[in-house]
């Protein structure tokens, strides 16, 4: 599903910074991988990579047999088809709920508005909150806000999720409703890539676990084997900092 | 003890209170101040003429074009038919309001009057004041549609546009108004309008060099007011637009426009208010607005005081009725 092969990325604001450094990986379809790593590894920019909000300035990335980096490709095609959650939710807060959810199956999907508006109203149940359809984000909490991001993503119909530190953001308290969004989701049998510090989530939930450091990927494994026998230093240093 | 001081802070007025007394005190100080003044200079006040600058009624004389006699008087809906007839020719007049001043059988002569009407019409002041609006409002709709085309271009990565936006916006905002309105009327108005005289078409009246001025001037300012609109919504709100496949423009017509709008609405307001008061410039190539014709006004009725005194009432009541209107479409957007 996603085929990632010597991937360069370099940063020159503020200054010059290597941020993927030939990275490497394979996502079949289907699977959950959480990729976790020290703040300035690599993992987010390696996430925004993929749908192209940063551009790899080498290598090649396809996703779904379609190659992201060939300015030949029309990226908003391939945009329908991965769906982004962000760090700080990036919902529209001039639209309601429900029109976050339909305005993309509307003015990209080109869905008629009764169907979007259907469409969004199952999403919407499913992650919980289908009785705030009528209300504006601010009047949301940060997890409800969270829900209404996944579900204005899947309202697109995406083959693959991308998860930006979904939780980061939340009070202690709201990590769980989203998690368990996201669990939902994985057992569904979506394709997830996950950038995230909720160990638990990726114990329980991922196939695999890709550990970066310094825009490279160190150490790649399922969780059991990570968490309890990991191989390199640096993550053993990484997981006695957090664990 | 204690009784004194809370009876004392009944009776006494707050600290609040006695500068507001402060306040009005000094307006009224300063209002008297100038009254003493304009005594001083013997000058005597009319403000019972200032009315007919804004309305007045003309007694309008009808009178007869050709001698003979009144042939008939007839009544209808409350005006008068006269038809005057001699040496085989009749004319019909019209008096409205039946005030005649002939009978039936009665001989005319040429240029007699038959009746009377009196006719209301716009003073000097009220139609310099209709002028000025009318020039804000066109004026204020090219300057929204010219600034945020070139707000646009000025953030755009097209290097022709952005360039263009930028030649625009500084030249615009590097010269003085008075300047861009006398180029406007001497330069590219005669040149303009040589043009269409040579290829024989009608000339294009001052009026709209006076708006294509005014609004020029504003689309500069309204063009980087836009721009910080749209540079104010955070990354994110974009990222997330085009992570659902929203083409860049579609994302900027969707998401980023409709959010920057309401940030730009005060400064907005600030900028048509500017222009409105700059529309009194325009005095200087011949547009009769409000500021020329209270001058005009002026000249005939040796009232200054009292007619440029009205004259900055009058942008004060269009400047606050327009901000009270910013500020109403303020309210609705935020809900």
């Amino acid at each position: 599903m996603i085929d990632v092969k010597n991937v360069f990325k370099t940063f020159f604001v503020p200054h010059e910074v290597q941020a993927l450094h030939n990275v490497s990986y394979h996502v079949n379809s289907g699977e959950v991988v959480v990729v976790i790593g020290p703040s300035g590894s690599g993992k987010s920019t390696f996430l925004r990579c993929l749908n192209r909000l940063e551009r790899a300035e080498r290598g090649q990335i396809m996703i779904d047999g379609t190659d992201v980096l060939d300015p030949r490709t029309d990226i908003n095609k391939v945009r329908m088809e991965v769906g982004m959650v962000f760090q700080s939710f990036n919902l529209f807060p001039h639209l309601t709920v429900l029109e976050n959810v339909t305005v993309g199956q509307t003015s990209v999907r080109k869905r008629g508005k009764h169907e979007s508006i259907e469409n969004a109203m199952t999403l919407l149940n499913k992650v919980g909150i289908h009785e705030k359809a009528g209300n504006y984000p601010s009047q949301l909490s940060g997890g409800q806000q969270q829900r209404v991001a996944i579900a204005r993503a899947l309202a697109m119909d995406p083959k693959v999720m991308l998860f930006d530190e979904p939780t980061s953001a939340l009070d202690p308290e709201m990590v769980g409703e989203v998690l368990e969004v996201m669990k939902t989701l994985a057992r569904e049998g979506m394709t997830m890539v996950v950038v995230t510090h909720e160990m638990g989530f990726a114990r329980e939930v991922a196939d695999h676990v890709v550990f970066m450091d310094e825009g490279k990927i160190v150490e790649v494994g399922p969780p059991e084997h990570f968490f309890t026998n990991p191989t390199h230093d640096r993550t053993k240093l990484f997981l006695s900092q957090i664990l | 003890m204690n009784d004194i001081t809370q009876t004392l802070a009944r009776v006494l007025p707050s600290r609040n209170t006695l500068w507001m007394l402060v306040f009005f005190a000094g307006l009224f100080a300063l209002a008297y101040g100038f009254y003493v003044a304009t005594q001083q200079a013997n000058y005597i006040w009319h403000w019972n003429r200032i009315p007919r600058y804004f309305y007045y009624t003309d007694t309008i004389k009808v009178r007869t074009e050709i001698a003979g006699k009144v042939a008939s008087i007839t009544h209808k809906s409350g005006d008068a038919v006269v038809i005057v007839e001699g040496d085989g020719a009749s004319e019909f007049y019209t008096v409205p309001g039946a005030n005649l001043r002939v009978g039936e059988n009665e001989t005319l002569y040429m240029g007699d009057v038959i009746g009377t009407y009196d006719k209301g019409s716009l003073g000097l002041m009220a139609q310099g004041m209709l002028i000025t609006i009318e020039i804000s409002i066109i004026a204020i709709i090219f300057g929204i549609v010219l600034g945020l085309f070139t707000g646009l271009a000025r953030i755009s990565t097209n290097p022709c546009f952005k360039w263009t936006a930028i030649t625009y916006i500084e030249i615009i905002r590097g010269s003085p108004l008075l300047v861009q309105i006398l180029i406007w009327y001497y330069v590219i108005g005669t040149l303009v309008n040589n043009l269409l005289v040579t290829s024989g078409l009608p000339q294009i009246p001052e009026m709209w060099f006076g708006i294509a001025s005014l609004s020029i001037f504003a689309g500069a300012y309204v063009a980087e007011i836009v721009r910080a609109g749209i540079q104010s919504i955070h990354k994110g709100q974009s990222e997330a637009a085009r992570s659902l496949g929203m083409t860049k423009s579609m994302a900027m017509r969707k998401i980023i426009l409709p959010q920057a709008f309401r940030r730009i609405l005060p400064p907005l307001a600030g900028q048509f208010i500017s222009l409105i008061k700059d529309s009194s410039l325009l005095g200087v190539i011949a547009i009769r607005e409000l500021t020329k014709a209270t001058r005009e006004a002026v000249t005939t009725s040796l009232m200054p005081y009292e007619l440029y005194f009205v004259c900055g009432l009058m942008y004060l009541v269009v400047t606050f009725a327009l901000s009270m209107f910013v500020q109403y479409l303020e309210k609705r957007s935020v809900e």
